[in-house]
């Protein structure tokens, strides 16, 4: 018993950071609808400002909390409602769900952008009186020293103060009837923005708050570790059905707990202890998802005013004039044209490279122009399934000695396998459940599959040699072999979107990406549409992930991690998600910026501008849901149309008065 | 003529936790035949239409639809066997022209899309599915906003394209909900004609939940009132309305508003 005890006590402080964010979560999702991944990267965030000033700078702990986590933490919240999040309508799921990845995506990023690549490793604990290395007692031969109490009493702490602000406050009673309708509360004539601002307030001081009593725990710290949290307070905040706090924070403790008692009982050879135990977090997740009720209603409407909402504004037409059309049209065939006799002639190898990374990447986003563009489903764990097609295709290569081209068939297969068991486990989940459970799957893989060295050949990758290529021994272009078979997979797999577009499943996607309850209500099988498509870009993200190895002739797991499929997301929502166009944009868009950045000095030329940019044209989804970049296309063919073509121009748009034309 | 029902509901029941939004409902549908389904904010007629629809799984009771009990069956397959409806809180299609919400309808009707089909081009519109389409668009009088993108549509005209998706796919009921709240007085007049034309043409049946009354008068056969979950009084539409428990039920509501 002692030995148990013994086991359970240092898991507490961990488990504490855990309910801090679950905590968090539930605030938001309850004041604001909005379930905010970004956490993650903002408790990130203020660890990394926090460490910065006590490493770097020689500040004592304090003064660094109180600049990090008291002031930064509050005001990088407030700055996200204000600029970001108020602005998506109430109903938005999709919006809220794209700018709060984008957000994770994008502030680990900016970081070293704005303070230069850090190595930090060496950090204190927030209170002075706190030593984190001294030992001032023991319970039950555990030492309890400075970190530990100071994690213990700062959440209890803060706790004890926001269940009293909820109970006890006016504020508090507005915040918990905002849960019921934002509108009723309105309707009271309460200032809702303002409760709604204090809410992201509170919660992201909460998360700034973990990220700094959670980072003297590591040695050096890197953005990752923070996943980890995030998973751990998504699944505590899940049982709690992102409404209960106390649930949310029993659940969150009870995990740090039992890692750490697994931890002391399991014997440290077996798998179950280099495999299952750090995927403790998701395996809860996935139960909360499988088996709560709740979940499935997680994203509906139950709001009594619902049904007043006013209808959201129509949006500009997006058609163009036919001569205007048919202009683009010749122009983009006479630039495809140049691109491959470019390519072909005269492209220095640098360029080739960077182009074939962009088609290879292209195909891989373009399962996601199909899964989320077309489908309406938001599946954060395409780079996974890419990944099982480059390690399968890899694996038969090196172990059968087969070819890649037949060894990449059999690897989109396997992704589409992977993908289609999601899709069945996730039937009753939408919306947020979705996501949540593609992204468990996406980090599984991670721990598991992708951590083992005998599938994925450790850290350096597995590496292919050229003869299992097949592309220089069954024809060689001068050397340009890689960059057709790129363009053939691209253009087949881009053919095969359009095909279904156009045709009957694509019609009933579409119908079922604007309201599954209508399409359902017409007869539609949302289920078996679902497995389909699942099916179908789980093949083509497999497809794209043999064609990335191919051209690296390794397959890494650092390249399929579940930060790649949020920031693939990232990329095709900037660009456009709806079109194809905007995957191969997206694809090419990427490595070209970041060939260009590399020209750039220093801290700029890192990797991490590029994501930062992205980023920063995702968070923008509220307002262009079709692409900041489709949007300045749009614009740009309507200036041109009113120039060259006015007479249909004006056709098109009749409230637009021509000049000349008095009204 | 004693008719066989179409549907027929009985001792349906539904709560929410301690809210017995329908309580102990059992009333019939003919085939053909048109029912106005009336009463106050809050008395549970969606959720009826939810339970029927598959939406939501009631409690007690058994829904009878053309012979075939329903409980157990998902929504789809009910749509399939002929139950239409369109939706209080609009559920059109976003980003889809008005004209593939209709051509969404009149493939579903025919059974599932076959993906292989789409891959070999196969899945062209035939020139019959072409004039369903039309002939529908034409009936609910929305031909000519037929290629617009629903997006820019206001909350009226979306009622018409979710009536008009509901009838292509040729339903042996509809069901509408508050179809004609957010229309003005010549598209309620409109819609009140289209569902006449429909049950009288094509032989559809007809529940409908409507606030606007005189609409109601105007379409039914027969009407049934609902209020708190309850059924409260059934006859036609005159009789109904001279019944005092009802006038009480709607009075009390303007009183407290
Ligand atoms: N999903 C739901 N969860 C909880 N209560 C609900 C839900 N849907 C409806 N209700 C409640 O059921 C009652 C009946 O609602 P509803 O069927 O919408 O009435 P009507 O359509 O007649 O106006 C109302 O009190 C409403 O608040
Ligand atoms: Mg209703």
């Amino acid at each position: 018993m002692e030995n148990f005890f013994g086991f359970a006590l240092p898991g507490v402080p961990y488990g504490c950071t855990y309910a801090i964010v679950a905590v968090g979560l539930v605030l938001t999702y309850q004041a604001t609808g909005v379930f905010n991944f970004a956490f993650g990267g903002q408790a990130y965030a203020a660890a990394f400002v926090f460490t910065l000033l006590t490493q770097n700078e020689g500040w004592s702990g304090f003064p660094a909390f109180l600049v990090s986590v008291v002031v930064m933490s509050p005001l990088i919240g407030l700055a996200f409602d204000r600029f970001l999040f108020r602005k998506v309508g109430n109903s938005n799921t999709t919006a809220k769900l794209v700018i709060s990845l984008s957000l994770l995506v994008g502030i680990p990023s900016l970081l070293p952008v704005i303070f230069g690549a850090q190595n930090l490793d060496d950090t204190a604990t927030i209170f002075p009186f706190f030593n984190p290395n001294v030992v001032y007692f023991t319970v039950l031969q555990v030492p309890i020293n400075g970190i530990y109490l100071s994690t213990i009493t700062v959440t209890v702490v803060v706790l004890v103060a926001l269940t009293a602000l909820l109970r006890f406050t006016n504020l508090g009673l507005q915040m918990r009837g905002a849960v019921e309708s934002r509108r009723l509360v309105q309707l009271d004539g309460v200032n809702s923005g303002r409760v709604v601002a204090l809410a992201w307030a509170i919660s992201s001081f909460m998360a700034g708050l973990a990220g700094v009593l959670l980072a003297p725990t590591f040695g050096n710290f890197q953005s990752d570790t923070y996943a980890t949290l995030m998973v751990a307070a998504i699944a505590a905040a899940a049982w709690g059905l992102l409404r209960s706090i106390p649930i949310a924070t029993a659940v969150g403790v009870l995990i740090g707990v039992v890692s750490t008692i697994l931890k002391g009982y399991l014997p440290t050879s077996s798998i179950f202890f280099s495999a299952v135990l750090p995927s403790l977090p998701f395996f809860v997740l996935v139960a909360a998802l499988l088996f709560l009720p709740g979940m499935r209603s997680l994203d509906m409407n139950r709001d009594p005013l619902a049904t007043i909402d006013p209808p959201p504004p129509p949006t500009a037409a997006a058609s163009r004039a036919p001569s205007m059309d048919r202009m683009i049209r010749r122009a983009w065939w006479v630039f495809f044209a140049v691109f491959v006799v470019s390519m072909l002639t005269w492209m220095p190898k640098t360029w080739e490279g960077v182009f074939n990374s962009g088609l290879a990447l292209s195909t891989v986003l373009l399962s996601i122009t199909l899964i989320t563009g077309m489908a309406g489903q938001l599946s954060l764990f395409q780079g996974t399934l890419a990944g099982v097609g480059a390690f399968t295709s890899a694996q038969l290569a090196n172990h059968l000695g087969l070819n890649m081209l037949v060894g990449g068939l059999i690897g989109a297969l396997l992704a589409a396998a992977v993908a289609v068991v999601v899709a069945l486990l996730s039937l009753r989940l939408r919306g947020l459940g979705l996501a949540l459970m593609t992204l468990a799957a996406a980090l599984l893989f991670d721990n598991t599959f992708f951590n083992d060295a005998s599938i994925t050949g450790g850290v350096s990758g597995l590496s292919l040699k050229e003869k299992w290529l097949g592309t220089s021994a069954f024809f060689n272009f001068n050397g340009h072999a890689l960059f057709l078979l790129s363009l053939a997979v691209l253009a087949g797999c881009v053919l095969l979107v359009l095909q279904v577009r156009k045709g009957t499943v694509g019609r009933n996607l579409a119908a079922m990406r604007g309201s599954e309850t209508a399409a359902a209500g017409l007869g539609i099988n949302l289920t078996w549409q679902r497995i389909v498509v699942f099916a179908l870009a789980g093949g083509i993200a497999g497809l794209g992930g043999v064609l990335v190895t191919i051209g690296a002739q390794v397959a890494n797991s650092a390249q399929w991690s579940y930060s790649f499929s949020l920031i693939f997301i990232v990329l095709v929502v900037t660009t456009g998600v709806a079109t194809v166009e905007g995957a191969i944009q997206a694809g090419i868009g990427f490595f070209v910026t970041s060939q260009l950045l590399t020209y750039l000095p220093g801290r700029f030329g890192g990797g991490s501008l590029v994501i930062v940019l992205f980023a920063f044209g995702a968070v923008q989804y509220a307002k262009h849901p079709e692409g900041v970049l489709e949007f300045q296309k749009r614009q740009g063919n309507m200036r041109f149309e009113r120039l060259l073509f006015p007479k249909e121009y004006y056709a098109l748009h009749p409230t637009e008065i021509a000049p000349g034309t008095n009204g | 003529m004693a008719e066989q029902a179409l549907l027929s509901l009985r001792g349906v029941s539904k709560s929410f936790g301690g809210i017995h939004a329908v309580h102990d409902i059992s009333f019939k549908v003919r085939a053909g035949e048109s029912v106005g389904l009336v009463g106050p904010n809050g008395a549970g007629k969606t959720t009826l239409f939810n339970c029927v629809c598959g939406q939501l799984r009631f409690d007690q009771g058994e829904i009878m639809f053309d012979g075939t009990t329903l409980a157990g069956i998902p929504t789809f397959k009910r749509a399939r066997l002929g139950i239409g409806r369109t939706y209080q809180k609009v559920e059109v299609f976003t980003d889809m022209s008005v004209r593939d919400h209709l051509m969404v309808a009149e493939r579903s009707r025919c059974g599932e899309g076959r993906l292989w089909k789409d891959l070999l081009n196969m899945s062209k519109v035939s020139r019959q599915e072409m004039e369903n389409v039309e002939a529908t668009l034409d009936l609910v009088g929305i031909s000519s906003m037929a290629d617009t993108s629903v997006n820019a549509l206001g909350l009226g005209h979306c009622r018409l394209v979710e009536l008009a998706r509901a009838l292509a796919a040729e339903p042996k009921i509809l069901l509408a909900d508050e179809p004609s709240s957010g229309l003005d007085i010549h598209e309620t007049a409109e819609v009140a004609a289209v569902l006449r034309t429909v049950q009288h043409e094509r032989g559809t049946a007809i529940l409908l939940v409507e606030h606007d009354l005189s609409m109601v008068g105007e379409v039914v056969d027969r009407t049934v009132v609902m209020d708190l979950g309850s059924l409260l009084a059934e006859g036609t539409f005159d009789e109904v309305m001279a019944n005092p428990e009802v006038r009480h039920a709607y009075l009390g509501q303007m009183g407290a508003a």
